[in-house]
This record gives C-alpha cells, sequence and structure tokens, in this order.
C-alpha cells in the first residue's frame, strides 16, 4: 500500500463525515442533553431553570405511598404487558415455529401469514383492534357480535372496559408481535443441522429426547437474544396502546406514554428524568441478561454466537 | 396403528393449530376491507360480518377528499422516500470508508455507531424535539434529519459487514484504470452490494412509514402530517364512522401488504437485521 498524505486521510475522512455530522446532531449530542435537561424546568418557551434532582423526585417519589404515583404504575403496566409477551407470545412463536418447522404443505403460505402483522404499523393494528373489540355499550363491536350469532352470548364482554382493558392490551400486543419471534425461532431451529437429529435416531433417542438434548441446548443462544429484544422492544412500545385505548385513564398507561405527553404538553424536564429512569433501568435489565446468557451458553457449551 | 396414519393424524393436528392462528392473522384485514366498501347503515344492522355484495367507493372518496388522505398519503411517500434516499447515499459512502478507507480515530468513530445500537435511549426523541426547537426546525426539514439518524447506525453496519466481505480486486481494476475513490465508490461498490442495500431500503422505508412518536411531535399542522398521525387524528374525530375509519386503514395498510407480498424475503430480512445485530 502507497503511503497516504494528510490530504488522502482527509479525503477518506470526508466519506465517513456527512453521517458522522448528522449522528453527532441527532445523537451523540441528544444522549448528553438528556441528563442536562433531566436536571432543569424547561418549557421551550421560557429559558431553563436548574432544579436539581425535582424532576427525579416527581418521578419517583411523588406518590403516597411513594409506588403509587403515575409512573410506577406506568412501569407496572409495562411490566405486566412484558410478562405476556415473554411468555404467552413467545411460547406461541416457539409451538407455531416447531409446527411450522414439521409440516410439508402451506410451509410459505404460515410463514407469510405470520409476518403480516410485524410489517404493519403499530398505529394501523391499534386502530383495527379497537373497531373488532370496542363494547360500548356492552354487546355492540364486532368480536361481540361474532359471539352473540354463534350462540356463545355469554362470552359477550366489554373487552376495553376497565376489568380487562391491560389484559386485552397485552393480549393485542402479543398477537401482534408473535409473528417477528416465530421467524426468528424458525431460522433458529433450520439452522439445526439435519445429520444430528439422525445420528440420535440411530443411538436409539426418542422423539422427547432429542427435543430436549438437541433442539433446546443449540436454541439457547436464540432463545436468550428473543427474551432481550422482547423486553428491551416492549418495555418501549407506545404508540400501539395509544391508538389501541388512548391510556385508558391510566390504565394501560406504560412509560413511554408519559413520556410522550409530557414533552407534548412542554414539561421537557420531567419527560427527560423519566426518560432517564427508564434507560437505566433497561440498560441494567440488557446488562444482567448479557450476563445470565453468557452462563447458560457456557452451560450448555455453545461457545459461538 | 400403522406409521402412516399416526403422521396423517399429527399432520392434522398441526394444520388445525397453525390454520386457526393464520385465521387470526388474515380475518380482521378481511373485514377491514369489507367494512371499507359498505355505508353506515349497512354496517350498522351486521356490523360488517357479511360480504358486501355491492361496492361502494364512497367512504374512500370521503376519506381521501375531505379526510385529506391524498395529503397523507402523498406526506408519508415524501418523507419516506427522501429519507431512503438520504440514507443510503451518506450510510454507504460512511460504510465504504469505515472498510475500505484509513483515517486515524476510524475504529472509535466506528464503535460510537455501534454503541448507538446497543444502548437503548427510550426518551431519545424528548432531547431531539427540544434540539429541533432550539434550531426553529419544527418542521419537515427536521423531522427527515431526525429519521435519517435513526437508520444511520444500523444501516452502516449491515453495508459495512457487507463490504468487508467482498473481494478488493474489482476496486484495484477501477482504481488501475484511472477511478478516484468517489467514482470506485459509485461505479464499483454500490453495485456490489446492492443485495445488502435492498434489505437497507426495505427496513428504512418500514421504519419512517410506520413511524409515529416523532411525527405526532412535529407535525401539528394537516399540510405536513403523514399518514399514521393523519390516522390518529382523523379516527379521534370520526370515532362513530367505522366505514370511514376502515376505509381510512385500508389506504394506509394496502400499499404495505401489497409490497411485503411482493417482496417477503427483503422484508424479513429487514426486519431481523437489527436482532442479528444484538
Amino acid at each position: 500500500m502507497i503511503q497516504e498524505t494528510f490530504k488522502d486521510k482527509l479525503v477518506n475522512f470526508s466519506f465517513v463525515f456527512p453521517a458522522f455530522l448528522i449522528f453527532s446532531i441527532f445523537y451523540i449530542y441528544p444522549f448528553f442533553y438528556i441528563f442536562i435537561l433531566s436536571f432543569q424546568e424547561y418549557d421551550l418557551i421560557s429559558s431553563p431553570v436548574f432544579v436539581g434532582l425535582q424532576n427525579f423526585r416527581e418521578v419517583l417519589f411523588s406518590g403516597t405511598p411513594w409506588w403509587d404515583s403515575m409512573w410506577w404504575n406506568s412501569v407496572r403496566n409495562g411490566v405486566f404487558i412484558t410478562f405476556c409477551a415473554l411468555t404467552f407470545q413467545n411460547f406461541l412463536a416457539f409451538a407455531l415455529a416447531l409446527a411450522v418447522d414439521r409440516v410439508v404443505r402451506l410451509n410459505r403460505f404460515y410463514r407469510v401469514v405470520f409476518f403480516l402483522l410485524p410489517v404493519l404499523s403499530e398505529v394501523i393494528i391499534g386502530l383495527l383492534m379497537k373497531q373488532l373489540l370496542a363494547g360500548e355499550p356492552i354487546g355492540r363491536g364486532v368480536l361481540n357480535q361474532i359471539f352473540n350469532n354463534i350462540g356463545l352470548s355469554g362470552f359477550t364482554h366489554n373487552w376495553l372496559g376497565t376489568n380487562s382493558v391491560l389484559f386485552v392490551t397485552a393480549l393485542v400486543h402479543c398477537w401482534k408481535g408473535f409473528g417477528w419471534a416465530f421467524i426468528i425461532f424458525l431460522a433458529g431451529l433450520q439452522s439445526i443441522p439435519e445429520q444430528l437429529y439422525e445420528a440420535a435416531r440411530i443411538d436409539g433417542a426418542s422423539a422427547y429426547q432429542s427435543f430436549s438434548k438437541i433442539t433446546i441446548p443449540l436454541l439457547m443462544p436464540v432463545l436468550t437474544l428473543i427474551i432481550v429484544l422482547t423486553m428491551l422492544g416492549t418495555m418501549q412500545t407506545f404508540a400501539m396502546i395509544f391508538a389501541l385505548t388512548g391510556g385508558a385513564g391510566g390504565l394501560t398507561e406504560v412509560p413511554v406514554m408519559l413520556i410522550f405527553n409530557h414533552i407534548k404538553s412542554n414539561q421537557a424536564g420531567l419527560a427527560c428524568a423519566e426518560g432517564v429512569v427508564l434507560g437505566i433501568m433497561l440498560v441494567f435489565v440488557s446488562f444482567l441478561m448479557f450476563f445470565v446468557s453468557k452462563k447458560i451458553r457456557e452451560k450448555y457449551g455453545v461457545l459461538s454466537n | 396403528m400403522s406409521y402412516q396414519t399416526k403422521k396423517f393424524i399429527v399432520s392434522i393436528f398441526l394444520h388445525t393449530f397453525l390454520l386457526s392462528v393464520a385465521l387470526s392473522c388474515i380475518f380482521p384485514f378481511l373485514w377491514m376491507v369489507n367494512v371499507s366498501f359498505k355505508t353506515q347503515e349497512q354496517f350498522d344492522t351486521d356490523y360488517g360480518l357479511e360480504v358486501s355484495r355491492t361496492i361502494n367507493w364512497e367512504s374512500y372518496k370521503t376519506v381521501l377528499i375531505e379526510g385529506q388522505f391524498w395529503r397523507f398519503f402523498l406526506n408519508s411517500v415524501f418523507y419516506t422516500f427522501i429519507t431512503v434516499v438520504a440514507i443510503v447515499i451518506i450510510s454507504s459512502l460512511a460504510a465504504y470508508g469505515f472498510s475500505r478507507l484509513d483515517f486515524p480515530g476510524k475504529k472509535y468513530i466506528f464503535y460510537t455507531f455501534l454503541a448507538a445500537m446497543m444502548i437503548p435511549l427510550p426518551a431519545g426523541f424528548v432531547p431531539v424535539y427540544v434540539l429541533l426547537n432550539k434550531l426553529g426546525m419544527i418542521n419537515r426539514g427536521g423531522y427527515i434529519l431526525a429519521m435519517t439518524n435513526m437508520g444511520l447506525s444500523l444501516s452502516i453496519y449491515l453495508l459495512k459487514t457487507f463490504f468487508d466481505q467482498l473481494p478488493r480486486d474489482l476496486e484495484d481494476a477501477a482504481r488501475i484504470d484511472g477511478c478516484n475513490k468517489l467514482q470506485i465508490w459509485w461505479n464499483v461498490g454500490l453495485p456490489l452490494v446492492s443485495p445488502a442495500l435492498a434489505v437497507v431500503i426495505i427496513f428504512n422505508a418500514l421504519t419512517v412509514w410506520n413511524e409515529f412518536v416523532f411525527a405526532a411531535l412535529i407535525f401539528t399542522d394537516d399540510k405536513f402530517m403523514p399518514l399514521q398521525v393523519g390516522l390518529m387524528q382523523f379516527s379521534e374525530r370520526m370515532v362513530t364512522q367505522h366505514t370511514l375509519i376502515m376505509a381510512a386503514l385500508t389506504i394506509a395498510a394496502f400499499p404495505i401488504i401489497l409490497l411485503y407480498l411482493k417482496m417477503q424475503k427483503q422484508f424479513v430480512k429487514g426486519l431481523t437485521a437489527g436482532a442479528v445485530v444484538g
């Protein structure tokens, strides 16, 4: 290689420069700015005032008792939806992936259909399901009408009413998200070499044995990946729930919805403090999962990613 | 029971399971399209559960013209197009630079981009919004720049790893033939990474088309709203007009569904690309 002059290096850097410039202004600067803003009271019009930890106090300890505040309520809702996504959504996705991996016919059809929902926007899904589920007055709404038509009028319910709205929201979230986990599970299943199963069969392993001794260990990296991404993704959802229930007066409020509402009403400092708290929680969770998954990988002897 | 019958029963069982889930995915959309062709009176009697025999385009007309959806649609197309073009050019330049060219601090700058993909920043839209507000850029320009930034790191990462796998021979040949670095990037680099570019394009187009939070913050004027924000606003105004809302949803969903059916592979790759990185 010919030794490059300073001018050459400058030319080389200019390839990266546009990306670096935009990235600095819209990512690196905001990354630090969010911490500064969280210590200020700023309504976007008058000049910001430094208020110390007041915003954090308001976010974390404003309720009596302290866990009875809007923020902790939204965190609880978020955690509940995340829990449903981790269990119901991912089990469904895994079961579907196993099934599609086994069937010969309609294989492609299932894949196309299951992945349709993750492709569409959260707003579309939220509004569509709202129309299907809306139950005011009780008995209206299409799902209820279907129940009436097939003679199951006992099942009619005000789905988006007080006692079930959080659970229904979580279900809709799972319904939108399972296709994505399904595709990743399926890719993982298909990357397991067929020879392993053949060898196991020759050695006399039962179907259950080859499932628990081959499939599960080899899917561990994929599984931990899906768990981490489900947690990070679900704790940050907002648009689907906003479209479906609009928060339902706190019943389905999630952290990002609070942040959105606060910045919408020009409380930048409070919104940033909430953002910092949620961000720290998520970083903590992903670090934890990173170490757990490393341990699991070591245990199952899967070294590569 | 013979092996054959056992296998048959298992496959019936599997297909029932799969088909019922598939039906739950398809039914709402069939219903949506069906309702959009009905009048409000028809909907009130059958809840859109009977297949409409007559196709009634009235709802579409109302939504597109009075509901201004023609404008929301064009706005969405505009934002998506400009953002994707910007990301393709900026990220492929940067990826080429990171992969092939040398300059001091290269490693560290690349790591910063990587870190941006790893660190969750759930309220990232707040400081960016405040910043745009300070700069007086609460407008299309600001939105497009912010969206461009959102797709940059992943796009650079995807393209850089793709460049890294390519042999340098063609570029050497081009250099010997007298191409400068920019010409090599345009004439040799870009055509070679076109498979990865397709994924980058789909991924970013979908992100911008489906984006809601930022657009809802920035655009308060009907004139500049993209589809997602327009949909939200429209559904709030027309709560009881089910046929109109369904027509609006169909207008928003249909282009994506069509594109998806046409290019599934790229969609799947584009949407799972983020996962592979982590």
